[in-house]
């Protein structure tokens, strides 16, 4: 069998990490920032939480740096963006090339090797049935995003600065202050998505081991329309394509093309994706006054 | 209608504004009490939304104070300004085009539930004040589904939700067809009956003299004239705002028509059916309807914008009917589109490149190139000739002002001398002195022996300007008047529907 619970479970950890990256970028696309730095800020998490967990010997608290550091870090895409008024998406691809360099450089430096660290005294996040209670934290934390944007006042003021600062200003809402609450809460978010990467579904760091899960969650918040739950789904596709990949390897695909499954599914899923919309405003009657 | 005398509501003393170059509020006093409805009027660059974002809290002033009830007050931003009881509806609104009607209103001023917003009671509030001042509006219509006369509804709720005593208006016209700006001046004098103050910021005379109680006049930052309402005229107060004497329902000698220039048979095209008409040389048609009702799709037909599904249309005896823009330009067409930001210039380009524009296949190409000073001098000419005023020539069209970038939009078309001139709403949005030049300028275009075929859905233009009168009505052509014939009331009447029977155009 090839669709089976191993691939499903399988799925379900590929998952975590994308969709708690991905859920902070859906609130920064929410808040109006167009946050493609979620690479570097995972990254940033990943070398924090295994270099903390070293030298503390917690994995707990390898997670709690982790938050902080990407917290810290995005505080770039925060200042550039939204204070001096900077192009984020410059910005973020700055974060992303930093990130690479900035922990194969402290892998070096700290640890004194190059290319990939591990131990195995390195301690790895406790599994629960199956998982880490990071992939659990992951699912609360799309309910209460959920529930925070379309329910809660927070949300509402949210929303409404993503779509028109000006308007949020007019009425006493600080749209900066927003923007800077969801652009940290990204940060927290990829932290953990870091973490959870580094100390749950392996336990070690190798330089650039996003290796472009930070890029897909990217297209998880096109996908999803920035919702909390079509985030899920979208995160969902890409956990099963890369769950699937592993599984082709062992019928004998060369791992170079297994590899690359969730990286086509994202390029299908975007081209689907772009071509629906596209025909969808061809065929709206107000296209050409609205 | 007299109201026992009541203390000043809002009260502005010696206010000073100062940008780089120019003095934009020059110690203006401003004195409005509860209950009246008080306009501000000037015309473009006078000040007016100067002071009204110094009351709200959005500028600083340099000098003067604000008393509101009597109380001083410094607003350092427009929360301030709220909670002392000041609303404003601006210009371009501000709304929350994905969020629904409710959810604009209760904006930042939540009814909530246990930290969560509470929808249904918002609801419920958007209901209550819609059915307390006759504003009806869906709660959980989306707001970007609704047209702009309902959009300001929305902007009105929005205030009375934060309990505004004083509501401010910026131009809040600009926007309505007559029928919405007539259901607005409703809303406004019962929430003036109701004790609440309404600053009304605009410079359409004929809804000043209808719906206010007070007039104050700017012009050049400083406040040339305080009228009361009853007792002035639209003479008085067009000439406060320009400053000299203007005659406002100017009506224009007719033309002598020559040849036929555009005949167009059976047009039909998008919102558009069945349309016959005639321009000839020395003539101006004129186009009434109010917006929406096949008035821009038939120009742009013609303009060769939009393809035609049947019917022709003739050119100078030419069959133009499926021939491109570029072409219909070349056969003789001038065009003025309404939008002037969007279509009818280049925002970002210099005052010189515009003007050139449309030219540079014509006069101003030497073998396919674009002399520099070629184009300068072409420019030069038409500043002068139509009165632009621009800092230099080099300005990007963006910095004019929108009734010189009207001017330079018209010069550009006239200057192209073409038997044919379509032209749409060329003074919407525009001050009075400029709409006078841009008339004067429309005559003699058509006194020298071009066709002109104007759309516009102010009636006292179309009235002033038209040789002969088509009324538009759900993309026909429902009534056609001669000058005499089209007075104010038969006008109205067939532009709302009211026409007796559809009648063909008379050659
Ligand atoms: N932020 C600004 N910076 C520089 N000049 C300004 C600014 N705002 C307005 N002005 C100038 O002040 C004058 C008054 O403008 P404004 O209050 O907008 O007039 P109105 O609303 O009556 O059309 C104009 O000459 C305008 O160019
Ligand atoms: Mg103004």
């Amino acid at each position: 069998m090839f669709f089976d619970s191993d691939l499903l479970m399988s799925a379900l950890r590929a998952l975590t990490p994308i969709l708690l990256a991905a859920l902070g970028g859906a609130l920064c696309e929410r808040a109006g920032v167009f946050n493609i730095g979620l690479e570097g800020m995972m990254l940033m998490g990943c070398f924090t939480s295994v270099a903390t967990s070293w030298f503390t010997g917690s994995a707990w608290l390898g997670v709690l740096a982790a938050a902080l550091a990407a917290a810290a870090y995005s505080l770039i895409l925060a200042v550039g963006a939204v204070t001096l008024r900077g192009d984020a998406v410059v910005l973020g691809i700055a974060m992303n090339l930093l990130a690479v360099g900035l922990t194969s450089f402290l892998l070096r430096t700290v640890f004194g090797v190059q290319g990939t660290f591990d131990d195995p005294s390195l301690a790895g996040l406790p599994l629960v049935g199956g998982f880490t209670p990071l992939a659990y934290l992951a699912f609360v934390a799309v309910a209460v995003a959920a529930l925070m944007l379309s329910r809660h006042v927070w949300g509402l003021r949210l929303r409404g600065v993503g779509e028109a600062p000006d308007a949020a200003a007019t009425l006493g809402v600080s749209p900066a202050k927003y923007k800077y609450a969801a652009v940290l809460i990204s940060g927290v978010l990829c932290g953990l998505a870091g973490a959870q990467l580094a100390l749950g579904n392996v336990t070690l760091f190798s330089e650039n081991m996003t290796a472009g899960r930070g890029w897909i969650a990217v297209v998880a918040v096109m996908l999803g329309r920035a919702a909390p739950v079509g985030v899920l789904l979208a995160a969902l596709l890409f956990g099963l394509a890369e769950a699937a990949g592993f599984r082709l390897q062992g019928v004998g695909l060369p791992q170079q093309a297994t590899d690359a499954a969730p990286y086509v599914v994202t390029l299908v899923a975007l081209f689907l994706s772009t071509a629906r919309r596209r025909r969808r405003t061809a065929n709206s009657p107000s296209g050409a006054t609205t | 209608m007299t109201r026992p005398p009541v203390d000043p509501t809002v009260e502005l003393r010696g206010i000073t504004k100062r940008f780089p170059g120019t003095l934009a509020n020059d110690a203006v006093d401003l004195t409005v009490h509860r209950g009246e409805i008080h306009a501000l009027m000037g015309e473009n660059g006078a000040g007016k939304s100067t002071l009204m974002s110094i009351l709200y809290g959005m500028e600083r002033a340099d000098a003067g104070s604000i008393r509101i009830d009597g109380r001083e007050v410094t607003f350092g931003d427009p929360s301030a300004a709220m909670a002392a009881g000041l609303g404003m509806v601006h210009q371009s609104f501000k709304l929350f085009d994905s969020l629904t009607v409710a959810e604009n209103v209760v904006y930042a001023a939540e009814p909530r539930r246990f930290g969560l917003l509470d929808r249904a009671a918002a609801r419920r509030r958007v209901r209550e004040l819609a059915e307390e001042h006759g504003l009806a509006v869906d709660p959980d219509a989306r707001v970007g589904d609704l047209p702009v006369g309902l959009r300001q509804r929305v902007e009105i709720l929005k205030l009375l939700h934060r309990g505004a005593r004083t509501l401010i208006l910026d131009e809040p016209t600009a926007v309505l067809t007559p029928a919405e700006a007539d259901a607005l001046f409703a809303v406004l004098k019962s929430l003036a009956a109701q004790g609440r103050t309404v600053i009304l910021v605009t410079h359409k005379l004929r809804e000043v003299l209808e719906g206010s109680d007070k007039v104050t006049v700017l012009r050049d930052g400083r406040v040339v004239a305080r009228l009361v309402t009853a007792d002035t005229s639209a003479d008085e107060i067009a000439a406060a705002m320009t400053g000299r004497a203007v005659d406002l329902d100017r009506v224009h000698a007719p033309g002598t028509p020559g040849d036929a220039v555009l005949e167009v048979t059976s047009l039909t095209t998008d919102a558009v059916h069945d349309v016959g008409l005639t321009v000839h040389a020395g003539e101006i048609v004129g186009i009434a309807g109010v917006a929406g009702n096949g008035q821009s799709e038939l120009v742009e037909a013609l303009a060769g914008l939009r393809p035609v599904t049947a019917g022709q249309v003739t050119l100078k005896g030419r069959d133009i009917t499926h021939v491109s823009a570029t072409e219909r330009r070349a056969q003789g067409l001038a065009y003025v589109p309404e939008d002037r930001h969007a279509v009818g210039t280049a925002p970002a380009a210099s005052v010189a490149d515009n003007l050139a524009m449309g030219h540079h296949r014509t006069s101003l190409s030497a073998k396919g190139l674009l002399p520099p000073a070629t184009v300068r001098t072409h420019a030069g000419r038409l500043i002068e000739r139509f009165g632009i005023k621009a800092a230099t020539p080099e300005v990007p069209a963006s910095a004019l002002s929108g009734g010189n970038l009207q001017k330079l939009l018209i010069g550009r078309e006239l200057a192209h001398e073409a038997p044919l001139l379509l032209v749409e709403q060329p003074t919407r949005g525009v001050d009075i002195g400029a709409i006078q030049n841009i008339h004067d300028q429309i005559v003699a275009y058509r006194d020298a022996g071009h066709a002109v075929l104007l759309v516009s859905a102010e009636l006292s233009e179309i009235r002033g300007l038209a040789d002969r009168v088509l009324v538009m009505y759900e993309g026909r052509v429902t009534a056609t008047y001669t000058k005499d014939e089209a007075d104010e009331q038969a006008l109205g009447l067939a532009m709302a529907g009211g026409a007796v029977a559809p009648t063909e155009a008379v050659d």
